[in-house]
């Protein structure tokens, strides 16, 4: 249905379309080799990066599109990439 | 440890920018600095088909679109509105920030004269440029803001031609011209740097031109992982310098110690695959004369 003035009264509704499915690379995070400096979470372009209730931080698979900033830029290592399997 | 960053996220996760896009990076970063109290302008680019595949949003923050010439524009008039809203006694203790997120093309092109005259007349705005070097939306055609010898579809390298023939506008110091009080140059590479200018630009009065660096995976040629490695090649060769110009003053924010040599820039994006290392020395020569322009050897 079309809004009057193409008005979308729901915010950030993009999160009913799941992208994970776009990987081809998994990035893994190690939470013991994690040292929380934050790099990660702040590049991530989806914001898929998130913490849970230990403070510590977690992919959410449902979102992350593979391109492996957070492996890339990690320092210590703790991000490892895995190639998705069907 | 207290946190670096906020974990409040403004733009939600499922909006189609491509994998390593650095545009939703600078969104995430700008919103965060910013906070809740944003109302976004957003001209067609890439920015605004990626968040919002109507009838979805991406946003979490009010947010606009406007055609490609009148980001400025409505910016003004929003910020008017606001200023007539105040005066009647509503959003009373809120200061709303009215922050156009808009492209190179829609900046330093088509919307140049209603940015122009939003920032001669004074608007209380945050304008954020985007800047990838190309309309990356429509198939990566040259803008004005497309770097020399850079290949574009319009302006594509081959015998006869080394690609883009105009070195880049520098829309900082044209915004600068205006007399503004605050203008700045950013990269997402830099996220504390970055979020201290918007940071910055929101608590001052008038008119704020902040213009980010965002490296695209799809025009300049790279793996996505290389995003941030290539914005942060970017800046230490001296091709893209971070500064800030506050009420007339000018600072360098970001001093590398020693300058990269550009090729390590140049080298590892495809739009730049067919230069000579001769073609690099012209590029390097520009860049060393720009760089001591602005004191930074």
């Amino acid at each position: 249905m079309v809004t009057i003035g193409a008005i979308i009264y729901e915010p950030g509704s993009t999160v009913r379309n799941k992208t994970g499915g776009w990987r081809t690379f998994r990035p893994i995070l190690n939470t013991e080799k994690c040292i929380k400096c934050e790099i990660c979470y702040i590049f991530c372009p989806e914001g898929a990066i998130y913490e849970d209730e230990e403070e510590n931080f977690r992919i959410n698979y449902d979102y992350c599109k593979g391109c492996l900033i957070c492996s890339k830029e990690c320092p210590t290592n703790a991000i490892t990439r895995v190639r998705e399997e069907k | 440890m207290g946190k670096r960053f906020p974990r409040e996220e403004l733009l939600a996760p499922g909006h189609r920018g491509c994998a390593g896009c650095g545009a939703s990076i600078l969104v995430r970063m700008a919103l965060k600095a910013a906070g809740r109290d944003v109302i976004v302008v957003n001209s067609t680019g890439c920015l605004e088909v990626f968040t919002t595949p109507y009838p979805e949003t991406a946003w979490r923050v009010p947010w606009i679109h406007t055609a490609f010439e009148c980001g400025g524009a409505v910016a003004s008039g929003i910020e008017r509105a606001i200023k007539a809203l105040k005066k009647r006694g509503k959003f009373k203790d809120r200061k709303i920030t009215v922050m156009p997120i808009i492209g190179d093309g829609g900046t330093a092109d088509i919307g140049f004269q209603a940015l122009s005259g939003a920032l001669e007349r004074g608007h209380d705005i945050v304008y954020i440029m985007y800047d990838n070097e190309a309309y990356m939306n429509t198939g990566v055609q040259r803008s004005s803001a497309t770097p020399l010898f850079a290949s574009a579809t319009t302006a594509p390298a081959g015998k006869r031609s080394k690609g883009e023939d105009r070195p880049k506008k520098d829309m900082a110091m044209i915004a600068a011209a205006h007399g503004i009080p605050y203008v700045a140059t950013a990269c997402i590479s830099y996220p504390e740097d970055l979020m201290k200018k918007v940071k910055k630009a929101c608590e001052i009065e008038g008119p704020a031109f902040i213009h980010v660096l965002q490296p695209c995976t799809v025009g300049w040629g790279y793996n996505p992982e290389d995003t941030i490695k290539i914005g942060r090649l970017a800046v230490e060769t001296g091709f893209f310098p971070l500064y800030e110009i506050e009420h007339g003053e000018f600072r360098i924010t970001y001093r590398p110690a020693k300058r990269k040599p550009l090729k390590e820039y140049i080298r590892m994006q495809k739009r730049y695959r067919h230069l000579t290392d001769e073609d690099i020395e012209i590029l390097q020569k520009y860049v060393d004369e720009r760089c001591k322009l602005l004191g930074l050897e």
